[in-house]
């Protein structure tokens, strides 16, 4: 017990120094913003706030934020369960993953961002485009994320189902795809910072509604604290996706947070 | 004697691994009987567990065949039940679900299923682990998840790899009776590997002894022990003093030579 609350009081100061650090910056930041640096570059803190409220007033700031939330949310689920069934597909039967290796590998060093100006040829510029670019980006990192997790899969676990009697559909769903979701969710993760690069790139190439737009926009009219301000609400949105996969985590994967892991703070 | 449950006829293995060929093992003959408990003892290495996985069908001798029940073994042996050296449970599932897998892959009903999970947590004893994960377990405490994993599905013939390595001696002697007195009552046939020779005396009706690799049948002894035997009191019975004595005095010339390869 004694060192269950000398972890506690040890977690509590970290907060506190970080609370701490925070707080140094930002007063740092608005202190220094003119004097040594030209507020056009850096803004401050008191001006990002006052562009973010009168956004919030307006109620321009959530119709933004929701359009950029549901393409980078609709497409990362597409891309996700597409890149679960082609890693599981893949991982499964040798022969097609040895067929299509070269063509994969060769899709794979391709920068997914750069597909967007296609996919504004064959789709347009409304959401659906940005869904598409989310969705092949988050695809390959779950698909290979998923291929692994199948292919590491024990031999000899997998015989010992056999001995058991287990037919193919058995072994799929006791022990291939439960064992793949720890990897899944490694791709999931890595995935959502990449979810919202696709939207927002795809919204600053060419749109007129989401965060990127609002980045794009504040940026044009030179306006310092609205690019800080939508940074600062782009940052936030890729929190809560990060807590959702999280969240997703605890509840699929029990066994994974019984034991000592679940003090692990930091996650990426 | 009828017609052997188990044959190995010139099995021979050999692996290989990278560039260089490992010879596992070579030239094994060995026949076991419907209901009767071979253990197998030898220096590691020698091949033991390779012999299990070609019994089970997991792997196919490079020479000589291995027939089982009159056939060849040729894929999946599902007369047989493995316990491998690694205990292999399923780490997202609770020591129940664990056990209750071989029971889903039959298609038992839940009632059918408690019940008989009961039972086996009851028999390995378990009981009120029911909700752990296997990675709260100790080493002792898998192997025995294990064990019920194996019993829950009932084989025909028990390939049991170093299952109690990891028991304390009271534990130890508890499950081995288990495993005697079950084996016997359902007249299963077991192939059991150790590295404890009083544990290979104690339960074998034959022992059979390696050499170091390529494994071969140094000898194999059979028990003067009777099949049913009262464990707790072997250690006065002389008998199997003697066996065990003779078990030892075979395998120490061996250690010293695999010591005198590793040095
Ligand atoms: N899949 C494999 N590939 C290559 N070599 C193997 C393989 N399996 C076993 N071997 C080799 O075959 C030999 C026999 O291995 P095996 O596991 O059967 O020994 P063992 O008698 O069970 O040893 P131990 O008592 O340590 O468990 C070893 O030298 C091992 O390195
Ligand atoms: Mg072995």
């Amino acid at each position: 017990m004694n060192r269950r609350r000398a972890l506690a009081g040890r977690r509590f100061r970290l907060q506190l120094y970080r609370l701490g650090m925070a707080f140094i910056f930002i007063a740092a930041w608005q202190a220094a913003s003119g004097p040594l640096i030209p507020e056009f570059f850096i803004s401050k803190p008191s001006a990002i706030l006052a562009s973010l409220r009168a956004q919030v007033a307006t109620g321009n700031l959530f119709f933004h934020i929701g359009i950029t939330a549901s393409e980078a949310f609709v497409g990362f689920a597409l891309g996700a369960l597409a890149g679960v069934a082609a890693g599981v597909l893949l991982g499964r039967i040798h022969f097609l993953a040895d067929l299509l290796q070269p063509f994969i590998l060769a899709f794979y060093s391709l920068p997914k961002i750069a597909l967007a100006p296609l996919f504004i040829l064959w789709i347009g510029i409304g959401m659906t485009m940005k869904i598409v670019l989310t969705g092949t980006v988050v695809f390959f990192l779950v698909f290979l994320n998923t291929f692994t997790g199948v292919r590491t899969v024990s031999k000899e676990l997998e015989a010992i189902l056999h001995l058991m009697g287990a037919s193919e559909r058995h072994v799929l769903t006791k022990v291939v795809l439960p064992s793949a979701v720890t990897w899944v969710f490694a791709g999931l993760r890595i995935s959502v910072p990449y979810a919202l690069i696709g939207a927002i790139v795809g919204e600053l190439i060419a749109s007129n509604k989401g965060l990127g737009f609002v980045l794009a926009n504040a940026s044009g009219q030179f306006d310092t604290a609205g690019v800080f301000a939508a940074l600062l609400v782009i940052m936030m949105l890729a929190f809560a996706l990060n807590a959702l996969v999280r969240f997703a985590e605890i509840r699929l994967m029990p066994w994974k947070t019984s034991g000592a892991q679940l003090d692990r703070e930091i996650t990426i | 004697m009828n017609e052997p449950l188990i044959s190995f006829r010139g099995v021979g293995k050999t692996f290989q691994a990278d560039d260089k060929d490992v010879e596992a093992v070579r030239d094994i003959d060995l026949d076991v009987a419907r209901g009767e408990f071979v253990t197998l003892v030898g220096p590691s290495g020698c091949g033991k567990s390779t012999l299990l996985n070609m019994t089970a069908g997991l792997l196919a001798p490079t020479t000589g065949t291995v027939r089982y029940n009159g056939r060849a073994v040729d894929g999946v042996n599902r007369h047989t039940g493995y316990m491998t050296q690694n205990d292999h449970l399923l780490p997202w599932r609770t020591v129940a679900a664990n056990i209750q897998v071989p029971l889903e892959i039959q298609g038992r009903s839940r009632a059918e299923m408690r019940d008989k999970i009961q039972a086996l947590m009851e028999l390995v004893g378990l009981l009120g682990f029911e909700k752990s994960y296997p990675a709260q377990l100790s080493g002792g405490m898998r192997k025995r998840v294990a064990l019920a994993r194996l019993l829950a599905y009932d084989p025909e013939t028990l390939l049991l790899d170093e299952p109690f390595a990891a028991l304390d001696a009271q534990l130890r002697l508890n499950m081995q009776i288990e495993l005697l007195g079950l084996s016997r009552r359902l007249n299963k046939s077991v192939l059991f590997v150790t590295h404890d020779l009083d544990e290979a005396a104690a339960l074998g009706d034959r022992c059979v002894v390696f050499t170091a690799r390529p494994g071969r049948i140094r000898a194999i002894l059979a028990s003067p022990l009777p099949r049913e035997r009262d464990l707790m009191r072997l250690r006065h019975d002389g008998q199997y003093v003697r066996l065990a004595a003779e078990l030892w005095d075979m395998i120490t010339p061996t250690l010293a030579a695999t010591r005198g390869e590793t040095a």
